[in-house]
């Protein structure tokens, strides 16, 4: 055998594939109204999950962004078991040193410390239980949206003056207003009473209900002189540069404190772990959903997978009969497949990537109360987030269920005895 | 009525024509169906979970208070307990159970915790039918009456203050004379709840003990109500506030605005739900009973020349739809039944208790199927299915008989 046989060999096989392309395409319209529907619905299934996905990241981005930010931060170095048991007495020693260290980890952008305890306050008329909580007020408002959110007087401005900001709730129980005094009264590290009267210098309002009914915030100064602390905090709080990397710069941060003893590193979804639960349920009940939805499309599109070999038979019959190979036809009717299935995919990812940039653009409201989407740490209004993640897993997982139902007809093709079929009705 | 025995034969007969092609749609709608009811049951149970909580925890159906305390809960805003015309509407025919309690804001101090709750005075017998409290008591024993001198915590407050049955704690709240006063009780029984928040919100004692300590003589904070039938809800408030001049009464709607709000976003992504899988479901149908019209064109054709008129074929063909749409249905319903027979001991989520608690859910959510989603769902598609099948129908009746016969 020759070289020339061999080129005409390849010629032929590279011909041939050019031929079933088109053979497939020109199928394709050869029901016009068949291939639309089946597009539609393809397309339809993935407009759906690509909007969804993106929908649902976006929620979650927005709800840990809003939880995190509030209050919480991305990292926290606490006492070892104070997140499951929060007492006066497991703190830090030497917080100002240990921050230092913290601060200085790459991927850290802030770190303030805190103390927290529970005490009794009380207005001219009022008495309530509430958190108060220390801060450092220059270092604060890097990690908290409370300073920020102060909607009357201003935040805290000394380290070590006698006063407190106060949630908007909290506020309201206790009739209190700008200006007024407020005494504190707890049990001190050393188990003295711990007393402390305070002027009110801002009222806040977080938009976490929790927090605006409960906390109280006071220099850390005057929470280390009032609670017997000396220098100890309870919490170092740690903001990274970016949230994605989080578990990368709390091994950092636990690396660089790895001299002090009875140190955890928390990261937020330990220490919201209600917010990770949450979303992984929400996720769950979501990716059932879309498992449905595609099965139910795969099904609605079968039949025109089953048509296209069923209503050919006889076409079939006699191209095998004029030497036609089968594993040729079966390669026509799943290029013709793919086809429909890639036009499909590409509508709906158009589609998809339409429909979120335009729902990215003006937001989603999804419930009317906002109350309710405190308490989720949504806010008013959600924007889909198209990545990486939310343009492939959709329509990745609609190409691989429909070409499994597409492989179905296939085993008829392979099975056709050419005179039968050129029988067949 | 001939005709419609003639023209259901026919169609039954083009459904079975094509076994394989009958199947493979009809197991597309059952499983749309199936989805659709199960995703309504189990949002349903949710909502449903959510309003029950919301009224069986303490709220019930309908309370009377003070003007202000519900702006601001205090023992400043206290009232008299009920009597004359509203105590005749509490004790009516259409009320169950109703209570009077005394619900103050307190710090709970036990020798080594502080934590701020609400300090309920009940009289345990009322509760009754009312409130969770009636039977939520795990260790130790409930209170005895509104007498009594011990208290009730939540378990997740106990492990917190680290005190338990037989210990004491220390109440501290504001009196009616604005004087901060504690008092000492002993832990004689310790509840759970669906919610741990619930246990650490809430510490119970005798209403009695509650208005001696705070000095508010036999005045009450607020009454709750119990409804026998809750559809009568709003009739009953209008008859209570005519009642209850210069008290504030309120229905659950309006004193768990957080629910209703769960409510109508459950029923909003229902709604959704069933658009979504329908459009899934249509295309499909269309596509499958357009493939039998036009195989049939020459056959069709033939109907209308002898002389069958296009309205009996437009019929013949929605009849056609509608086979196939019933049988999907009857399997899609059947399934979903099976499957909530099996659930009906309900999905347990403590794995993620505390992300369900997040989204308002108990630990356990019971799927629950209302009657109007079930119809809904099943009109939705038959209705919706029916049209989408108009356009194959007017297609198969539109093709001018010789044509349709001489085409290929």
């Amino acid at each position: 055998v020759t070289a020339g046989a061999d080129d005409a060999r390849r010629r032929g096989s590279i011909s041939r594939t050019g031929l079933g392309l088109r053979l497939a395409w020109r199928n394709l319209w050869r029901n016009p109204r068949r291939t639309v529907l089946t597009v539609a619905a393809v397309a339809f299934a993935t407009m759906i999950l690509v909007f969804m996905v993106a929908l649902q990241r976006g929620g979650y981005a927005a709800m840990i962004e809003s939880a995190v930010g509030v209050f919480t931060g991305h990292i926290q170095l606490q006492a070892e078991g104070y997140h499951d048991e929060p007492r006066l007495e497991k703190t830090l020693a030497d917080a100002g040193a240990l921050a230092e260290r913290v601060a200085a980890v790459p991927g850290v952008e802030a770190v303030t410390s805190r103390a927290e305890s529970y005490a009794l306050v009380s207005s001219p008329s009022r008495t309530y239980g509430a958190a108060i909580v220390g801060i450092e007020p220059e270092s604060e408002p890097a990690l908290s949206t409370i300073p920020r959110s102060v909607r009357e007087g201003r935040f805290l401005a000394s380290p070590t003056a006698t006063e407190a900001v106060v949630g908007r709730t909290l506020a309201r129980n206790l009739s209190l207003s700008l200006g007024e005094e407020l005494t504190l009264l707890g049990q001190g590290r050393d188990g003295t009473l711990a007393v402390a009267t305070l002027e009110v210098v801002g009222i806040f309002e977080s938009g976490s209900p929790d927090l605006d009914r409960s906390m109280v915030e006071i220099p850390l100064r005057t929470f280390q002189d009032t609670f017997a602390m000396g220098d100890r905090a309870h919490s170092i709080v740690v903001r990274t540069t970016d949230l994605s990397r989080v578990d990368d710069v709390a091994r950092a941060v636990a690396a660089s404190v790895a001299g002090s003893d009875g140190v955890a590193v928390l990261t937020w979804d330990q220490l919201l772990e209600g917010l990770k639960q949450g979303i992984t349920l929400d996720a769950t009940v979501g990716w059932f959903l879309y498992t449905v939805l595609v099965f139910v499309v795969t099904f609605s599109i079968l039949n025109t997978f089953l048509m296209a070999v069923l209503e050919r038979t006889r076409e079939f019959g006699v191209l095998l009969a004029l030497g036609t190979r089968a594993g040729f036809l079966g390669s026509v009717v799943m290029a013709e497949s793919l086809l429909l299935l890639l036009l499909g995919l590409a509508v709906g990812l158009g589609l998809g990537i339409g429909v979120s940039g335009l729902a990215g653009h003006y937001g989603i409201a999804f419930a009317s109360s906002e109350e309710l989407l405190a308490q989720w740490n949504l806010p008013a209004r959600i924007y889909p987030r198209l990545d990486l993640f939310s343009l492939t897993v959709g329509p990745l997982a609609v190409l691989a269920v429909t070409t499994l139902a597409a492989l179905f007809p296939l085993v008829r093709v392979r099975r056709l005895r050419p005179v039968d079929a050129m029988k067949a009705a | 009525m001939a005709t419609w025995a003639l023209i259901s034969r026919l169609a039954w007969r083009n459904v079975l024509r094509n076994r394989r092609r009958s199947a493979i749609i009809l197991v597309a709608i059952a499983a749309g169906l199936w989805s659709m009811l199960f995703f309504a049951a189990f949002t349903r149970g949710w909502s449903e979970d959510v309003s029950r909580h919301a009224v069986a925890t303490l709220t019930g159906h309908v309370q009377v208070h003070a003007p202000d305390y519900l702006r601001d809960p205090s023992v400043d805003h206290a009232m008299p307990a009920p009597e004359g015309a509203l105590r005749g509407v509490l004790d009516g025919e259409a009320v169950a159970a109703w209570a009077s309690r005394v619900r103050v804001p307190a710090v709970v101090m036990s020798e080594r915790e502080t934590a701020g709750v609400t300090l309920v005075g009940i009289d345990p017998k009322r509760e009754q039918g009312l409130s969770f409290v009636a039977d939520a008591v795990r260790e130790g024993r409930n209170l005895e009456g509104a007498a009594d001198p011990g208290i009730l915590i939540g378990r997740k407050l106990a492990e917190r203050l680290e005190t338990g049955l037989g210990k004491r704690v220390v109440v501290m709240s504001q009196a009616a004379d604005h004087s901060v006063v504690d008092r000492g009780y002993p832990v004689v029984g310790i509840y759970a709840a669906d919610r741990s928040s619930t246990e650490m919100a809430f510490v119970f004692v005798g209403r009695d003990a509650a208005q001696g300590s705070l000095g508010l003589g036999d005045r009450v904070s607020e009454v709750a109500v119990a409804l026998r039938d809750p559809s009568g809800l709003d009739a009953f408030v209008e008859r209570a506030r005519t009642a209850a001049a210069g008290l504030d009464v309120q229905p659950w709607t309006a004193l768990e605005p957080m629910a209703e709000a769960m409510v109508a976003l459950g029923q909003a992504w229902i709604w959704m739900f069933y658009f979504v899988m329908y459009i899934a479901m249509a295309f499909g149908l269309v596509n499958t009973l357009l493939m039998a019209v036009l195989e049939r064109t020459r056959e069709l054709g033939l109907l209308q020349a002898l002389g069958m008129r296009p309205r009996l074929i437009v019929r013949q063909v929605l009849v056609e739809s509608s086979v196939l749409l019933s049988a999907g249905v009857l399997a899609g319903a059947l399934l979903a039944g099976a499957t909530l027979a099996l659930l009906r001991d309900g999905i347990d989520l403590s794995a993620l208790a505390e992300g369900a608690e997040m989204w308002g859910m108990s630990k356990v959510i019971y799927p629950t199927l209302g009657a109007g989603d079930v119809v809904a769902a099943i009109a939705f598609i038959v209705v919706l299915g029916a049209l989408a099948s108009l356009y194959p129908a007017l297609r198969a009746a539109r093709k001018v008989p010789v044509e349709a016969i001489t085409r290929g």
